[in-house]
């Protein structure tokens, strides 16, 4: 991904759902083990493109799906 | 002597139905030979592969009950654990429990236990002689205090049907938690958390969903507050690692350790199956089964009694007793020369059998599933003519 942004979510259940919801609309993301610098969670985060933060969150939203902050990669790697 | 090759008929589906459809076998085989992580765990592939497993079935176990949010779906070991989990989380704050005398022990334990802590107060509505519990009743029952209605939806032991919408009513007008026991009822009669004000279900994986043993869950309303019940275990959940805190999320906040991945996808597989046969379908099936065996067997069969109007019968269970035995002996008969499963004496519902009269000795059970067939009830039949006429020339 170009510039990559990550969501972080409580809980992989969470992850899994937004991942399936993405899915099914056809938006690029990918599952990532979660940034150590970012949390200490020892699960997965769901990355994406940073220019589809907005409707994402949006979708997010809509579904009720509940997640921690999103945070941005560019400049990182 | 019975022939070990001779066929075996398996009527004991209320206890945990047999056998399980090919598809949920393969979708368990397949899961513990390919998908071996630790959902939600770790971070590798196989962890997220398992993690999918159980958020599908959430999702089919949501659409299936009527919830929106798939997360609503708490995965438990069985309907016992689930109840447990609904009942005691609510009891915590105390107050005033109702139920019916038509309840499972995974019901009346509990509440029971509770009300000898001194945590709650109970009562339990005597039902109808055909089962059912009189919604006048209930509505005497509750007082300021009440905070829960905890109610079986069907009899294991008779297969009658509480009217749960309207207790789901009048509970929803006094902000009472009403707790639905769907053990018996799921996957055979339609229910739906929404449309039957139903605050937490619970539910049995292993019968009418045709799912492994080994699994069940709760399931809360999407409007239900699941902060007002209290986790009864504590652990590890794959969230929240920095901290010792339980995490008050769900589904996490209820789902401390690992969950029986097999097994769920085992039930989804289940679901699958019942969704793809209908409701109304299975539900006629057992009908046909349960109005043809108890014609034929009061024709044929001296002395067999039965304690309910037939049509009060609604998920394929009869209950009866044969004049002259008892029901340890007609079971015991049937399995040991005839290789037929059925289960006999109080079907852990001591107080449904006094209501119905059939306390302390029971009745034997059948209960069917979509498996059974007329040919199977002709055999039950014949083979119960047989025991009879052997004691008789006794
Ligand atoms: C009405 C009812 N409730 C609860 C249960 C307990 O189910 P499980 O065996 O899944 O714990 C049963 C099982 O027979 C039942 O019939």
């Amino acid at each position: 991904m170009e510039n990559p942004s990550v969501i972080l979510f409580y809980s992989t259940n969470y992850a899994i759902w937004t991942k399936n919801v993405l899915q099914k609309l056809h938006i690029e993301h990918k599952m990532a083990s979660v940034p150590r610098h970012l949390s200490s969670e020892c699960g997965y985060c769901v990355m994406i493109q940073n220019q589809d933060k907005e409707k994402i969150i949006q979708i997010l939203h809509q579904n009720g799906i509940e997640y921690d902050r999103i945070e941005s990669l560019i400049g990182l790697s | 002597m019975l022939s070990p090759k001779a066929k075996v008929v398996y009527f004991d589906n209320p206890a945990t139905s047999f056998p399980k459809p090919e598809i949920v076998v393969d979708a368990i085989a397949q899961c513990m030979k390919e998908i071996g992580g630790n959902p939600g765990r770790s971070g590798h592939r196989m962890s997220m592969e398992a993690g999918e497993q159980i958020f599908f079935t959430r999702e089919v176990l949501s659409d299936f009950f009527g919830v929106q949010n798939p997360m609503k779906v708490i995965f438990c070991s069985n309907a016992t654990d689930a109840l447990n989990l609904a009942i005691q989380g609510l009891a915590y704050q105390g107050g005033h429990a109702i139920t019916s005398s038509m309840e499972h022990n995974s019901t009346i334990r509990p509440l029971y236990e509770l009300e000898k802590q001194g945590k709650i107060r109970l009562s339990i509505i005597p039902c109808s002689s055909e089962g059912l519990l009189s919604c006048g009743h209930l509505e005497n029952a509750i007082t300021k205090q009440t905070s829960m209605v905890v109610i079986n939806h069907s009899s294991n032991a008779f297969g009658t049907e509480q009217p749960i919408q309207k207790i789901g009513e009048i509970c929803k007008n006094r902000g009472i938690a009403f707790i639905v026991d769907s053990a018996q009822s799921a996957g055979i009669l339609p229910l739906n958390m929404a449309k039957d004000n139903i605050s937490i279900l619970a539910f049995s994986g292993h019968k009418g969903l045709y799912g492994p043993m080994g699994t069940g869950g709760l399931i809360i309303a999407d409007d239900f507050n699941h902060k007002k019940i209290r986790p009864l275990k504590f652990g590890g959940t794959g969230s929240l690692s920095d901290k010792i805190e339980q995490p008050d999320f769900l589904p996490d906040c209820f789902e401390s350790g690992t969950l029986n991945v097999p097994g769920v996808a085992g039930l989804r597989a289940g679901i699958l199956f019942i969704k793809e046969k209908g409701l109304a379908c299975i539900r006629k099936h057992k009908e046909d089964l349960v109005a043809y065996f108890l014609k034929k067997a009061r024709a044929a069969v001296p002395g067999f009694l039965t304690y309910i109007p037939d049509s009060s019968i609604k998920t394929g269970i009869i209950s009866f007793n044969i004049q002259g035995f008892l029901c340890s002996e007609i079971a015991n008969a049937l399995s040991e020369e005839y290789n037929i499963m059925s289960r006999q004496g109080l079907h852990c519902s001591p107080l449904a059998h006094k209501s119905m009269g059939t306390f302390p000795h029971g009745t034997v059970r059948f209960g069917f599933s979509i498996f059974n067939t007329k040919e199977e009830c002709d055999l039950a039949i014949e083979s119960l003519q047989e025991i009879t006429q052997k004691k008789g020339k006794k």
